[in-house]
């Protein structure tokens, strides 16, 4: 639905095996095109879970909304980092927000409710 | 044939999602001499409806909180309709299950005095961004094989016992023969069955994962397997569009549901129903009603919120629902530069087939076997104990494993079934074998047109009559030579196919329980528009079918057996009068 690839930063991931992307999707949706670039087989599928997004190790990858839903405009980056994963919001100004949520390990902090 | 990968195990799991993944690292922990196989349609790290996270475990018994307490929770919630052997034995198992999963990795924050953060009833906080890769990689490291790329088709059967399953490459195209002394099937439920939320591009865009197909519904469906209560649907209450939990938002920011006057309609015109705290699908339709009434849309009330407060909401989505956290900065972006937040929509998704919800999925024992011998169920294919969610079904794999091993150590394989294996081998990749003129995208469309309209979907306010259901019958039906035309080049497209044909297997089932439950039992899950009264005298029974070899739909009942507990089911919403009471 939502993931669109940078091909000048695709470098399917340094690897003749499969790349992170292709590995991760739940709905298998990613490729290798001739090019050698990673592509999705079509953004009507995608579940945008972001689970490529995250694992790109050269963060070729990032996810918007889809224009039936909701007028364009902001843009999801993110990077999964061993205890924590660290997000990037694009704005539709261009202003950016950056995020970290914890993903492995024990908690840094205990957050009340 | 040279395109059949052959293989033999002691247990076979098929689905590597959140029960998978316990299933195999428990039956290697119990039974190390045993080979295990865990076939995966997709990769475990992220397969399932566990892709993008999870901020909460919605079953967990809190101190204070029994099995016993649990089950009368749900009996309420579920209006009677449960099995109370299995919700036991499963909340029994619930808390070690946490921990277990905690040890390999998953952060819990907790109290001051070491107790999980209580997020509701039975619910905890989790930082469960990295949830899925946590458990594929503990299945992985487990000592049992991951065959990813593998979507199951079909169970081997040999006189009437389930011994191994059939499924292909995704990648390659190859059919795969998996013969095992037990299977365990946790696929997960299905979704796409109905015309969804969203149009077009954003049709994706749903609360349950889209890649859960109701494939092992399906086998089981095919193979006789009896099954229960499918005319129970869940339907998420969701914020529109994103069809994002209301919860974040409710609980970070406080915010009530709201109409469009601006009334907290659930205590003003729901008090009895339970106001603010009435049952989740009454929740649902007062929405509906406000609507009806002339008082909707209805909203989450996020008026005069601190646009700041809302990052909490954003870093709680991006662990589960990163869409949704796009949707809320984009509010807030607006919120900072017009001035007022506006307030969030909600309303219900489209209907789901889920036992982690609520009770539809195979009809099981206590130890999770399903009703063909050789064969167990956990998690969201199975039925009868609601409310199980993501550790529920750690516990009920778990549950299942425990027999299966016993079961596996004093199995020997049955012999080789070439007739069985050419039979699979035709249907499975038949999609590839010709020129067809059906794509699967149409024959998609084409079910989720019968069931919207003619089955209770979004169209029609979730209710349905007889002569509705029997339109919907009939055109299923019709959908077989079209089923049989599907044409794939790829194995991604062969996929597709099997997605849709797994889909109407599902929806014929589901339609014959519809028709079979006489009453409303619950508003928007289960509304009969012809039978609007809830009769608890005659009703109170699990409705379960078997599908014959012939193709029909036998339909069977079965008593609910209450385990010495007393609960007070609550108020038929509206005034509806309630027969025989309960």
């Amino acid at each position: 639905m939502g993931i669109f690839v940078d091909e000048n930063l695709c470098n399917r991931c340094g690897t003749a095996d499969e790349p992170m992307c292709v590995r991760d999707c739940p709905g298998d949706l990613m490729f290798i095109k001739d090019n050698q670039k990673a592509a999705i087989v079509g953004n009507r599928e995608c579940w945008d879970c972001a689970a490529c997004v995250k694992v790109c190790p050269t963060q070729a990858i990032h996810m918007q909304l889809p224009t039936s839903m909701v007028v364009r405009g902001v843009e999801l980056r993110g990077r999964a980092l061993k205890h924590k994963t660290v997000w990037r919001i694009r704005l539709r100004d261009g202003t950016e927000k950056d995020y970290e949520t914890p993903s492995t390990g024990k908690p840094p902090f205990t957050p009340s409710l | 044939m040279n395109d059949v990968i052959h293989r033999d195990c002691d247990v076979l799991i098929l689905g590597g999602g959140a029960a998978g993944c316990v299933a195999a690292v428990e039956a290697k922990e119990l039974a190390p001499e045993l080979e295990v196989v865990v076939m995966e349609k997709a990769h475990v790290y992220r397969s399932g409806c566990l892709a993008a996270g999870i901020s909460a475990l919605n079953a967990y018994l809190h101190q204070g909180e029994t099995p016993e307490s649990f089950l009368r929770y749900v009996i309420r919630d579920s209006v009677g309709i449960v099995r109370d052997d299995l919700t036991l034995s499963m909340a029994a198992e619930l808390n070690a299950q946490v921990r277990r999963v905690e040890s390999w990795g998953l952060p819990i924050p907790k109290d001051e005095r070491d107790r999980p953060l209580k997020r509701g009833r039975g619910s905890i906080k989790i930082f469960g961004e990295r949830i899925k890769p946590i458990l594929g990689k503990r299945a992985e490291s487990s000592g049992a094989t991951i065959l990813n790329r593998v979507n199951a088709t079909g169970l081997m059967m040999h006189e009437g016992r389930v011994v191994g399953a059939y499924g292909f490459g995704t990648r390659d195209a190859k059919l795969y023969a998996v013969r095992a002394k037990t299977v365990l099937v946790c696929t997960g439920g299905a979704a796409g069955l109905y015309r969804p939320s969203n149009p077009g591009m954003a049709s994706h865009r749903m609360w349950y994962s889209p890649f859960n197909t109701g494939a092992g519904l399906a086998m089981g469906i095919r193979s006789g397997a009896e099954m229960t209560s499918f005319e129970f649907r869940f339907i998420p209450l969701r914020i529109k569009d994103a069809v994002a939990p209301t919860g974040e938002i409710a609980q970070w920011l406080g915010a009530q549901q709201i109409n469009a006057l601006g009334e907290e309609y659930l205590d003003k015109y729901y008090a009895h129903l339970g106001g603010h705290s009435m049952t989740t699908q009454d929740r649902l339709y007062a929405t509906l009603l406000e609507r009806r009434a002339g008082r909707g849309p209805c909203f989450l009330d996020v008026r005069g919120v601190n646009p700041k407060r809302l990052e909490g909401t954003i870093a709680a989505y991006l662990s589960m629902a990163p869409s949704s956290a796009m949707i809320m900065s984009d509010e807030a972006y607006y919120a900072q530069h017009g001035g007022e937040m506006a307030p969030v929509e909600i309303t219900g998704g489209e209907p789901l087939v889920v036992g982690g919800r609520l009770v539809s999925g195979y009809w099981i024992d206590a130890q999770r076997r399903a009703s063909v011998p050789g064969l167990w169920a956990a998690g969201d294919v199975a039925g009868g104990s609601p409310k199980k969610y993501a550790s529920g079904a750690w516990a009920e794999a778990v549950l299942a494993v425990r027999a299966m091993v016993e079961e596996a150590r004093t199995t020997q394989h049955a012999p080789l079934d070439a007739e069985g294996l050419e039979r699979e081998h035709a249907r499975a990749l038949q999609p590839l074998a010709k020129p067809g003129s059906v794509s699967p995208q149409d024959l998609e469309e084409r079910l989720q047109k019968i069931l919207d309209e003619y089955a209770g979907g979004i169209s029609r306010d979730y209710g349905y009559s007889e002569a509705e259901l029997k339109i919907a019958k009939l055109q299923l039906s019709r959908m077989a030579d079209e089923l049989a035309s599907l044409a794939a080049v790829t194995p991604f497209e062969l996929m597709q196919c099997h997605d849709v044909i797994d889909r109407v297997t599902v929806a014929r089932t589901l339609i014959e329980h519809m028709l079979h439950r006489r009453e409303t039992r619950w508003h928007c899950y289960q509304e009969r528009l012809d039978y609007p009264q809830r009769d608890d005298a005659r009703w109170t029974v699990f409705v379960n079918s078997v599908r014959d070899p012939d193709g029909t739909v036998r339909m069977v009942e079965r008593p609910v057996e209450r385990a010495h507990i007393e609960v007070e089911l609550p108020e038929l919403a509206d005034g509806a009068v309630i027969r025989g009471r309960y």
